[in-house]
């Protein structure tokens, strides 16, 4: 032991206080019993999935707790001063001077009132003492370190000027202004889409390299903290489930839970035959156009796919490609100006309400956010009931005996679930009751959006081997939305790539993925991590040299 | 259900207390008062004494027993009043948000006009085109009133119609009323309640400002805001009697109030 | 820039067509009237031939929109037409009364809003201390007093009991300034009570939602103080909320004008209101509402301009 840690977390807990006068140790404890210790320039990842407790550890590194929340027991020692106990002034004196922080949305977390330069120089001018001119110049290398565009011009620029990506990259250097010796990195590219993301973490990881900054980056995605991190952590209830060096972690993880985590992306869904060339499909898009509002721009421009009976078409894009919008298209909820949508070669209505109730049964739909999905003043046995009353005119009984045929199907026992609500349920079961409606409609297209993106990655595994067999057991057909290509690479047997509105390439599943022919398939397919700690290096360097 | 009551804040007890007393005056008011609502029992603003427990009042009727029936006509007057806005506002409203489109751009669009003038104004209007009986004042108060419930209980709709449930019933291809009652109006409806108590409190002061105003309940009915106007000179001689009916209203609305923060605090998820 | 510009342009065009269709329907409300203007005048006394004769001065034969045109004309150019009651000039009654009102609301509004948006924002900094709590008790306690009690209170406290202040504020053109602050404080002050609670109460509420923002959070974890916090990065963005919280009042500060006018006997525009609705003089009501509805709708612009010019993104147009 040359040098004491720059951190040290020991049997920290952080709980939930019922109210100021409770006594310590009664509330719900997010972290529990945390132990951790950080090197000066070291890199350490936690990971967890969601309710883990990563954020609270990370915002506890820097002696801060959420209202509502308080230090229950144990101590945080940053640089020799124990925080839970410190003052608040010494607490504040500490941060952006020594310790900072990335937040997740960088455009909530900047002020809107002040320019980003501006909002960059406050702590070094107010703490350091440093005289505004100099800050300044010293931002425009700090933008060009986090390799932003225009940094002698872009610190001038109000937050809601700058894009999602570059706004992060603003952020890290705001945390990088007073060269500080920690900085804690709370997902800083979830909310951004993966080509943008490659960037992100690029100029993440050589700035905290070059200033030999020490970082908890902490993240969900297992590919994205291998590419980051010297160490990683795994949480899980606000308790340490295993920690070790990257490399080893990755290679020969020790416990039965990190090991399922690291195996999520072993499913695959059976392949199922090529249908012939002159088969009519059961969902036709063509050549559909479409806007929000009449004078609107076009969001979708000529876009046509195929979906064939008892298969799976994917259709991929990042955020704004069109991809949820063709879906709504599909389905009547945004009238199509132009094209047409072909139902078993047939023409449907371009808005939903001039659809019979036969046509808009064959088409059902699976949300994205199960939470908003569900109707939280409904019983789940009424909410699987009511499509089968309203379509098929079940009664009595035998309505009875179907719901809970359905719940089964689903795996969700009748006996326990049939009479509780969406709100007593975890975010995986109310995903299975909204499968469940729309099977109970008995349809043949099911509309996938999004369906496993707000779940954790073990939960939506569940989902979509849920989705797989009953695809096999009752022949339906699948049009899954998703931005994720390990989803599609799990479910698709087809896959239709968007960007801008526009459909780039499509084909089958292995064609499309494996040997993509445009740029743009290609660029999506690269920027997705890879558990393999040289995958961010090797990319880079790749785009380097394609300019 | 004990332990539930031991949380309740000892404001929002008191508001409870204070209702449940207010109802059981109204509700027993023949039986409670010691003389009859309109007669004229002695001689004009007699002190208070054993006989007038709070004395008389400009025409020489017993002070309490006003008082007492003022309860009934005031309470159930401002209750009827609400009651009828809410109806009128939240179905309006459900509608509105249900059809979207043209229909709620018109409705929306008025309901704007409408509260473009301060409500004790157009009430004046109103009532001096329409006169002054009791049906009219219920009818025009619940009419201003039902403008600014459309609004709050459109903004709360608005809120629930953007769920994907509600989307999912539209493409399920369910009716206007399973829509508005079944979707929305249940997971509406609790916001509605806070509501409903926070509104009866404006319509109750307005109306005791009419009727102190001369304009909303007229003589001889029993009005607190009224008793309060009749009475008023006995003020500047450091007499406290006509503020008893003032401090009667404001201990109601005060009392409501106090229940209402209490729900909004709840339902707000807020910790102390 | 020119966005900007546009938008307020919209909003004042919007706010002028509001008025022009409150006008009409102040107009149109006297259509209402069981029989005509005429009638009410005359009331029992009337016989056929006074009536005609009546509704030929009045210009009541001709068609309602003609009338209506007339009217909105001579009210442009300063001119609310006559009493029906006494036949005087109503713009000459409207004058005094006017600027006593506006004199009244002047003094209140001076007190009030720095009071409630200061209380304000201490009540949101000592949010669920003892503070906040009573003073939260206190604001309901104040909102839910009706306007007359809070001034009989005062009007027993301060001249019956203690004799400092008259009970009624009778006040004229040729009153000087220092006894016309005296009359006036009574009402002044109980307006400022009404008010200040409303107003305390919402900019506690929306200062508490701005608290709650990301950006908030993140300047803490810049290691900002509590006070650089609100100071610098949380009060820049609650000059819209504030000021919409100001004009929201405003139909608190009208409502409590016409109670306090009368409780007082103040010979302002609320009083004159309420006088001539008991006498059913239909042109001065008209008149009056009009210039209240008015008032409210012009605050309120002024609101949502002030709201549209404090907001950065609306004034920096993105350059993405």
């Amino acid at each position: 032991m040359s040098q004491p840690p720059l951190l040290e977390i020991r049997d920290l807990v952080i709980e939930a206080s019922a109210g100021k006068r409770t006594a310590p140790g009664s509330g719900k404890a997010l972290i529990d019993g945390i132990n951790l210790t950080l090197k000066r320039g070291e890199v350490l990842g936690l990971i967890g999935e969601s309710g883990a407790g990563k954020s609270t550890l990370g915002l506890g590194a820097m002696g801060f707790t959420r209202d509502g929340c308080r230090f229950a027991g144990g101590s945080v020692t940053f640089d020799g001063t124990e925080l839970t106990s410190a003052r608040p002034a010494v607490r504040r004196g500490l941060r952006s001077t020594r310790i900072a922080y990335v937040a997740q949305s960088a455009a909530a977390s900047f002020n809107p009132a002040y320019k980003l330069i501006r909002q960059y120089a406050e702590f070094p001018v107010l703490a350091q003492g440093r005289s505004r001119r100099e800050v300044e110049a010293d931002a425009v290398t700090t933008y060009r370190q986090m390799k932003l565009p225009n940094p002698e011009e872009i610190g001038f620029r109000y937050p809601h000027q700058v894009s999602g990506g570059q706004l992060q990259r603003a952020m890290t250097a705001m945390a990088m202004a007073c060269r500080p010796d920690l900085i804690i990195f709370d997902e800083p590219t979830t909310a951004l889409d993966v080509t943008t993301q490659i960037e992100v973490l690029g100029a993440i990881r050589d700035a905290v390299r070059d200033f030999g900054t020490a970082a908890l980056y902490i993240t969900h995605d297992l590919a994205v903290v291998s590419q980051m991190a010297d160490r990683i952590m795994v949480l899980r209830h606000g308790k340490l489930v295993e920690e070790a060096a990257t490399e080893t972690m990755l290679a020969d993880p020790q416990e039965e839970y990190t090991r399922s985590l690291w195996a999520v992306r072993a499913f695959e869904a059976p392949a199922k035959p090529v249908p012939a060339e002159d088969v009519q499909p059961l969902v036709s898009l063509r050549k559909v156009t479409a806007s929000y509002g009449r004078i609107g721009p076009d969001v979708l421009r000529a876009v046509s796919f195929d979906l064939h009976a008892g298969r799976t078409l994917a259709v991929v894009g990042e955020s704004g490609s069109g991809k949820t919008t063709a879906a709504r298209c599909a389905m009547g909820l945004l009238p199509r100006s132009g094209g047409d949508v072909l139902l078993d070669g047939v023409s449907l209505p371009p808005d939903y309400r001039k659809r019979s109730k036969a046509q808009l049964q064959q088409v059902q739909i699976i949300y994205q956010m199960a939470d908003t999905a569900l109707n939280p003043k409904q019983k789940i046995g009424d909410i699987i009931a009511r499509p089968l009353k309203f379509y098929t005119g079940l009664r009595g009984r035998k309505l009875t005996a179907r719901v809970r045929e359905l719940m089964t199907a689903i795996d969700l026992d009748p006996d326990v679930y049939y009479h509780r609500r969406p709100g007593e349920l975890s975010g995986g079961q109310k995903q299975r009751i909204g499968i469940a409606r729309a099977l109970a409609a008995e349809p043949r297209v099911v509309i996938c959006d999004e369906v496993t993106s707000a779940l954790d990655q073990l939960v939506a595994e569940g989902i979509l081997r849920l989705l797989a067999r009953l695809q096999q057991e009752l022949g339906i057909s699948y049009l899954f939305i998703t931005h994720d290509i390990a989803t599609v690479r799990a479910i698709a047997d087809d896959v239709v790539v968007m960007q801008h509105g526009q459909v780039v390439e499509a084909g089958p599943k292995a064609q499309v993925l494996d040997n993509p022919q445009q740029d743009y398939t290609k660029s999506l397919l690269a920027s997705v991590p890879e558990m393999d700690a040289g995958w961010l290096d090797r990319v880079l360097t790749e785009r380097v040299a394609a300019r | 259900m004990i332990r539930q009551l031991r949380n309740v804040p000892l404001t929002a007890m008191f508001g409870i207390l204070v209702i449940v007393s207010y109802a059981v005056i109204a509700i027993f008011a023949p039986l409670i008062a010691p003389y009859p609502e309109t007669a004229i029992v002695g001689m004009e603003y007699l002190p208070w004494s054993e006989e007038f427990l709070l004395g008389t009042d400009s025409l020489g009727r017993d002070m309490l027993s006003r008082l007492i029936y003022g309860a009934r006509n005031t309470l159930g007057i401002a209750l009827a009043t609400t009651v009828i806005a809410f109806v009128i506002g939240c179905s309006v409203a459900l509608l509105a948000v249900t059809l979207q489109g043209w229909v709620d751009q018109l409705i929306s669009r008025m309901v704007d006009v409408m509260m473009s003038i301060p409500t004790l104004i157009t009430s004046l209007l109103l009532l001096m085109i329409f006169g002054t009986s009791v049906l009219n004042l219920i009818l025009i108060i619940a009419l201003l009133f039902s403008t600014i419930v459309f609004r709050i209980a459109r903004a709360v709709a608005m809120g629930v119609v953007v769920m994907d449930y509600v989307e999912a019933a539209r493409i399920r291809g369910e009716g206007l009323l399973w829509i508005m009652f079944r979707e929305i109006l249940p997971n509406a409806a609790t916001p509605l309640v806070a509501e409903f108590g926070l509104r009866f409190t404006f319509v109750f002061l307005t109306i005791s400002a009419l009727s102190f105003l001369g304009l909303g309940v007229q003589p001889p009915l029993a009005d607190w805001g009224a008793m309060v106007r009749e009475n008023a000179s006995l003020i500047t001689f450091g007499d406290l009697t006509p503020l008893l009916p003032a401090g009667a209203i404001a201990l109601l609305t005060l009392a409501v109030n106090f229940i209402v923060d209490w729900m909004l605090h709840m339902s707000s998820g807020l910790k102390d | 820039m020119s966005a900007v510009l546009n938008m307020i342009l919209q909003r004042v065009f919007l706010g002028l067509l509001t008025l022009l269709v409150v006008s009409a329907l102040v107009f149109v409300s006297v259509e209402f009237l069981p029989g005509d203007v005429a009638e009410q005048i005359l009331g029992q006394s009337a016989t056929p031939e006074t009536l005609a004769a009546l509704r030929e001065q009045l210009g009541l034969n001709t068609p309602p929109v003609q009338r209506y045109l007339a009217w909105l004309g001579g009210i442009l150019q300063g001119d609310f037409g006559r009493s029906v009651i006494n036949q005087r000039e109503i713009t000459a009654i409207l004058a005094d009364r006017l600027g006593n009102t506006l004199f009244l609301a002047a003094m209140a509004t001076l007190i009030a809003v720095p009071l409630a948006v200061g209380l304000g924002i201490l009540a949101a900094l000592k949010r669920n201390t003892w503070i906040d709590r009573w003073i939260n008790i206190g604001t309901l306690t104040a909102i839910s007093f009706p306007e007359f009690f809070v001034a009989y209170g005062l009007i027993y406290v301060f001249s019956a009991k203690l004799g400092w202040l008259p009970s009624i504020s009778v006040v004229g053109s040729d009153t000087a300034l220092s006894d016309r602050l005296v009359l006036t404080l009574l009402p002044a002050l109980t307006l400022t009570l009404i008010v200040t609670a409303h107003m305390m109460r919402m900019t506690r509420a929306s200062l508490i939602n701005l608290l709650a923002l990301p950006y908030v959070e993140m300047a803490r974890l810049k290691g900002a103080a509590q006070r650089r916090v609100v100071v610098v990065h949380a009060l820049p963005n609650a000059v819209a909320p504030i000021v919409n919280v100001i004009a929201l009042n405003i139909a608190y500060m009208i409502a409590g004008v016409v109670i306090v006018e009368v409780v007082f006997v103040y010979p302002g525009l609320g009083q004159l209101l309420v006088d001539s609705v008991s006498k059913r003089d239909v042109t001065v009501v008209q008149a009056a509402c009009l210039i209240f509805a008015s008032a409210f709708i012009l605050f309120n612009l002024v609101a949502d301009v002030i709201s549209i010019l404090s907001n950065p993104r609306l004034l920096h147009r993105s350059t993405k």
